[in-house]
Order: C-alpha cells, then sequence, then structure tokens
C-alpha cells in the first residue's frame, strides 16, 4: 500500500467501528425479519428450525380481509389526522406570527402536548373518554345533554382527536418557523400593493412556506403509520377491529397468533410503504435544491 | 394628485428618538429627495408614510387628509425598496402585474400595462424569469416596473438605483426626469447620491440625525446652505473649511486665519458688521480659481500636498497654515508637489458659518 492510498482510506478506517456497529443494529434485524418473513415460524421455535414457505405469509396477508381492514384504519388514521393537523397547525400559525405580548407564553403552551410521552398521553385521553367518570361526558351530562360513547362507537374518531391534539404542535412550531423566515420586505410590498390580509396569506405567504409545509407533511405521515402507544393504551385496537392500525396487529399477530413469519411479512409491507414516503420526500427537496442550483448557474452564465 | 405635508412628525423604538419633528410640505406633483448619511431617517420617514411603520408622534396629511390611521393599501401609494422587495415565487410579469390582479382588472389591461413598464425598464425578455434568476440590477428594475405598473399618484423610492452600475443608474435616472416630466406624480425619493438628488430634484430636504437640516431647490441649497452640514454635505469634492477670525479694519471687514486674510465683499460685510470674532470660512473647490497675479486679499496661498489625477481636472490637497484645503486644476497646469501656489476667491463663493451653532451668517 502506497503512502497516498493510505492517506486516503484514513477516514474510511476511522468510519468503520460505526459502520460496523450501525450494520449490526439496523441490518441484523432487518435481515433477520426479512427472512423470518419466508417462514412458517411459532415464537416456541428457534429460527433455525422453522420451515420455508416461500411468499406464503405475503400471500395470504394479501388475501386477509382482516389485514385490509387494519390498513384501511392506518390509512383513514393517518391521512386524516395529517389533514386536520396541516390545517389547525398552519391555522395557528398564521394566527400566532405576530409580535404581542404574551405571545411567547402563549407558543410554548400550544407546544406542550408534544414533550408528553405517548403514553401517557393514552392514559389521559382514556381517561377524559371514560363513559361515566370522563372529563368529556360528565362536562356533557352537567350541559344537560347526552354522554357520547367515544371510546366504543366513535372509537377511531376519538383516537384521531387525541393524535390531534397530541401532534398539531409539530406541525405548529414548523410553520411558524418558516413564517418567521419569510422575507419581511416581501410581505410589506404585498401590503403597498393592496393585498388584505388573507390576500397576503393566499398569494405570499403559503406559496413561499410551501416546501417547508410538503415536507413537514409527509414527515408527520410517516410518523402516523408508525402510531402504536396512544392507541394501544387508549383502546387496544377495538372495539372490534375499529382501530386496530397495522402496527398493533403486527404485535398482535406475533403475540396472539403466535405467527412471527406473518407478522414479520405485515412489517415489511408497511415498511414498503414508508421507504415509498421517504423516498418522496427526498425527492422532493432534491428537486428543490436542483431548481435553486439551476437559478444559481443560470445567474452565472449571465453575469460570466 | 395631493399634496403630502408632514407635521411634527416623530418617531421611537422603544425608548430612542430617531426622527425628532419632521416639518415637511411637498407640493402636489413635486419631485422631492430626501438626502443624508447612513441612519439618518431617511428610510424611516419614506416608510412611515407609506404606513410601513408607525406614527410616534406628528401627522402625515395627504391631500389635506391625515392618514397616519391608514393601512397602507389604503393610502394609494407605490414604493419601490431598497432591498427590492420582489415576490420570489412570482416571475416577473407577475411580480410587476400583482396590484393590478388583486384590483381585478381585465386581463388584457394587465397583459398591456405590464408589456407597456416592461419595455421602459427593459425587461421585456425577462418576464418570465422568477427574481431569483435575475442580477441585483435585473431585481431593481423589476421592483420599478411594479411601482410604475400601479399608476398610483404618489411614488415612494428608497434608493432605487443603489445597486446599478454607473451607465445603467444614468439611464435610469435620465428615464425617472422624463417619466416625472410625462406623469407629473407626487415623488417622495430617497438617496445618497448627490448627482441623482440634484438632477431629480424639484426640492432637496437634507437630513442629519433625525432632524431636517434644510429644503428648498437644488440650487438654493448649493448657493445659499442654512449649515456647515448641508455645505459640506453638497458638492463634490465637500466644501473647505477654515477657522478665521472676522476683523474691520477701516471700512473693509476680512476673515483673518492663518495663511490668509480674505476680504468679505462690501454687500455681505454690512450685515456681518456687528459680529466679531470666531466663525468658520467655506469655499467649495470650484470656487477657487488658479491665479498667480490675484490681489492678496482676494485670494488664498496653498502648499500642493497631493495631486490626484481624475481626466481632464485634477484634485490637488492643499495646505493652508494647519487646514487642508481641496481645489481642483486643469491637468496640464504644470506644478510641483511642495509648489506654493495662489488661488483666487470668487465674491460669490464666500460663505461663514457660526463657529458654535453652524449657522451660516
Ligand atoms: N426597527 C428598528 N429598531 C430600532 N432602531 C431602528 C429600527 N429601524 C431603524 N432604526 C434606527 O433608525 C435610524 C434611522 O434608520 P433609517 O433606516 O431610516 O436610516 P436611513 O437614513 O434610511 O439610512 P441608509 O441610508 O443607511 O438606508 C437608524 O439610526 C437606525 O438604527
Ligand atoms: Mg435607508
Amino acid at each position: 500500500m502506497t503512502a497516498q492510498t493510505f492517506n486516503r482510506m484514513t477516514p474510511y478506517m476511522f468510519l468503520i467501528p460505526a459502520a460496523v456497529t450501525m450494520g449490526i443494529a439496523l441490518l441484523y434485524p432487518l435481515g433477520y425479519m426479512i427472512y423470518g418473513s419466508f417462514r412458517d415460524w411459532d415464537p416456541s421455535q428457534n429460527i433455525s428450525e422453522t420451515e420455508f414457505v416461500g411468499l406464503k405469509n405475503y400471500i395470504t396477508l394479501f388475501f386477509d380481509p382482516a389485514f385490509h381492514e387494519s390498513l384501511s384504519v392506518t390509512l383513514i388514521f393517518a391521512f386524516t389526522v395529517v389533514v386536520a393537523e396541516m390545517l389547525i397547525g398552519v391555522g395557528l400559525a398564521l394566527l400566532l406570527d405576530r409580535n404581542i405580548r404574551g405571545i411567547s407564553v402563549l407558543r410554548t403552551l400550544f407546544i406542550l402536548p408534544m414533550m408528553i410521552a405517548p403514553v401517557v398521553v393514552g392514559l389521559m385521553w382514556r381517561y377524559m373518554y371514560h363513559p361515566t367518570v370522563g372529563t368529556f361526558n360528565r362536562t356533557l351530562k352537567s350541559l344537560g345533554f347526552e354522554g357520547i360513547d367515544w371510546l366504543g362507537q366513535h372509537a377511531l374518531l376519538s383516537v384521531i382527536i387525541a393524535d390531534i391534539w397530541q401532534w398539531t404542535p409539530f406541525i405548529l412550531i414548523l410553520s411558524l418557523a418558516a413564517l418567521q423566515s419569510l422575507p419581511a420586505s416581501a410581505l410589506e410590498a404585498a401590503r403597498i400593493d393592496g393585498a388584505t390580509t388573507w390576500q397576503q396569506i393566499w398569494h405570499i405567504k403559503l406559496p413561499l412556506m410551501m416546501p417547508v409545509l410538503v415536507v413537514t407533511a409527509l414527515l408527520r405521515l410517516i410518523d402516523a403509520f408508525k402510531v402504536l402507544e396512544v392507541i394501544l393504551v387508549m383502546t387496544e385496537g377495538g372495539p372490534g377491529l375499529s382501530t386496530e392500525i397495522v402496527a398493533l396487529r403486527i404485535s398482535r399477530t406475533a403475540t396472539e397468533f403466535r405467527e412471527l413469519g406473518t407478522a414479520a411479512a405485515m412489517s415489511n409491507y408497511l415498511l414498503l410503504l414508508l421507504l415509498f414516503l421517504t423516498m418522496a420526500m427526498f425527492a422532493i427537496s432534491r428537486i428543490q435544491e436542483a431548481r435553486a442550483a439551476r437559478l444559481a448557474r443560470q445567474i452565472e452564465e449571465e453575469s460570466g | 394628485m395631493p399634496e403630502i405635508r408632514l407635521s411634527k412628525l416623530t418617531k421611537r423604538y422603544g425608548a430612542v428618538e430617531v426622527l425628532h419633528g419632521i416639518d415637511l410640505e411637498m407640493a402636489e406633483n413635486e419631485f422631492t429627495v430626501l438626502v443624508g448619511p447612513s441612519g439618518c431617517g431617511k428610510s424611516t420617514t419614506l416608510r412611515m408614510v407609506a404606513g410601513l411603520e408607525t406614527v410616534s408622534g406628528g401627522e402625515i396629511f395627504i391631500g389635506g387628509n391625515p392618514v397616519s390611521h391608514l393601512d397602507p393599501k389604503d393610502r394609494g401609494l407605490a414604493m419601490v425598496f431598497q432591498d427590492y422587495a420582489l415576490y420570489p415565487h412570482m416571475d416577473v410579469a407577475h411580480n410587476i402585474s400583482f396590484a393590478l390582479r388583486l384590483q381585478r382588472r381585465p386581463k388584457a389591461e394587465i397583459e398591456a400595462k405590464v408589456r407597456e413598464v416592461a419595455e421602459v425598464v427593459g425587461l421585456t425578455e425577462f418576464l418570465h424569469r422568477k427574481p431569483g434568476a435575475l442580477s441585483g440590477g435585473q431585481r431593481q428594475r423589476v421592483a420599478m416596473a411594479r411601482a410604475l405598473a400601479k399608476d398610483s399618484d404618489i411614488f415612494l423610492f428608497d434608493e432605487p438605483l443603489s445597486n446599478l452600475d454607473a451607465k445603467l443608474r444614468g439611464q435610469m435616472r435620465a428615464e425617472l426626469a422624463l417619466m416625472q416630466q410625462r406623469v407629473r406624480k407626487n415623488m417622495i425619493y430617497v438617496t445618497h447620491d448627490q448627482v441623482e438628488a440634484m438632477t431629480l430634484a424639484d426640492r432637496i430636504v437634507v437630513m442629519h440625525g433625525g432632524h431636517i437640516q434644510q429644503q428648498g431647490t437644488p440650487e438654493t441649497l448649493f448657493k445659499q446652505p442654512a449649515n456647515r452640514f448641508v455645505a459640506g454635505f453638497l458638492g463634490s469634492p465637500p466644501m473647505n473649511f477654515l477657522e478665521a477670525e472676522l476683523i474691520s479694519e477701516g471700512d473693509t471687514l476680512f476673515a483673518r486665519g492663518e495663511g490668509f486674510s480674505v476680504a468679505i465683499p462690501a454687500e455681505r460685510s454690512r450685515t456681518l458688521q456687528s459680529r466679531n470674532g470666531s466663525v468658520i470660512l467655506g469655499i467649495r473647490p470650484s470656487d477657487l480659481n488658479y491665479d498667480q497675479d490675484a490681489p492678496e486679499n482676494e485670494a488664498i496661498d496653498l502648499r500642493v500636498i497631493v495631486s490626484e489625477y481624475v481626466g481632464a481636472q485634477s484634485v490637488l490637497l492643499c495646505s493652508c497654515g494647519n487646514s487642508n484645503v481641496t481645489v481642483e486644476l486643469k491637468s496640464e497646469t504644470p506644478i510641483a508637489l511642495g509648489e506654493t501656489l495662489r488661488f483666487a476667491i470668487r465674491p460669490e463663493g464666500i460663505h461663514l458659518f457660526d463657529q458654535e451653532s453652524t449657522a451660516a451668517l
């Protein structure tokens, strides 16, 4: 090895320990899961004793109505919460983006729900939704209304509300940051050009925030597909399958039905979905970067 | 076309007052230029007229009506910002037509207007570019075009030409002057370029430290500066200042300092008769003419220290006693560094300022 190649290799040698650790911590379980998804695997068995079944687990799932149900619950849940959170979060950000006294206290308060551990959030909401002693129904009854069967008949709506409560702040802070980095003078120019508050939001603020908003929404979507703890604590997927999101079904398939292979296959389906979303997100930010770079080049060519 | 009046206008940021009672009357269709050193409050004044800054005290009248409670959009004005303030996500055509589109004007009218103003500022080929893909000068022209497209009664300009190269700046200046003659609108123009101020202005307002120092036509300000600041601010190279004593000898009043003794013209000396003692003598380089044969009490003797060649003229930095004096001289005049030359002073070119208040005498 010449001194030169040695020098070139040095940084990579320093990376080896980290790469190995990462490889083991990330790739080993992933590989284990993929491997397991092709096998008929009971938790009592050692994986080497299991039988290879090819794509059977994937095919079974593909035609399994219960899996379809939980996939559609997940999709409904994820898209509903993201749309609602985006609308509320961006709306609140537009309201809170001003310099009045006390606004920073208000902002801190709004951000609190995000800081609470998901299990605690689940317990808290389960208590508030309780049919007889819960906060909501007691309030409704004291106002003379009927109580609502929150976690029974309206379970999906109830968990959606809880998720919106917890994660809207995430959108709020990112939108606030985006708003605060908008070019102030462009907004002033819009005021002089005669734009009302609404027109400023519609024609200037939202279009300029769009790159941040798209990435924020995708991040939230990815997260919403993986949600588990809050729903587990609140409903355990019930009643029936009404709130059984995919993550929950995976854990039940593995523990209750004792079908590790099927659970692994299900995880891989979810993984594929998330991979697709993640790649969409990267693609979008790459496109944005490429556009900026192209503009910069164009200017350079002209002046040069 | 309404007249604009500022009455005892003040601006405070927290406890700091940055404008201390601006009184200003701009007649109909007047082209008013605010000049002054950086940080003197020009932009702040302009932004208060625009409605982008709140008024801390005093009032702004447009066409006789108080407007300080009105939104910018209700004041009927157009503005060109110091930092362009373009809409980054819209192409040039949409930037220019934003105000018109908000007013829901007919499409054909908007297109015609965009083409017209793009022509004026020379942007026709860039109409479909985003601001991000334009050079600084091109952006500035978009900002200009956007203001022109609005057809407002009042135009506010905050250093609109500061980022253009010398040639383009000259063109745009001429274009502005033409436009001013053609459309006759109220214009308030902030700059710290003296040439812009002198060539464009009907009225120049010189500001310093949040106060108006003097206002008037370019000629008035140049010939009769109200104080030492205005005298030193306008004109290039700037006016020379020399410490002097006023001394009467017989019928004549002399301004006498280290290395010079200049007779004050008879008509001026009458009003100055009562004053004796310390003053500041101000003479512009353009009022000093090289003339070895000039009489001693109408001239000043200067020793050349540095000569800067700037084309047809050379600018000489000279010393007179302890003070430095700048003069201009035809480049072909043969002179040597260290030589002492005599310069005749044009009688109208003698300015005297009070030593303490710095006001003109
Ligand atoms: N938001 C602010 N808070 C506090 N002080 C401010 C603020 N904006 C401006 N000032 C102060 O007000 C004074 C006037 O500022 P202004 O922008 O009007 O100057 P200017 O004459 O336009 O200068 P320039 O020629 O550099 O543009 C400055 O001293 C500046 O520091
Ligand atoms: Mg300024």
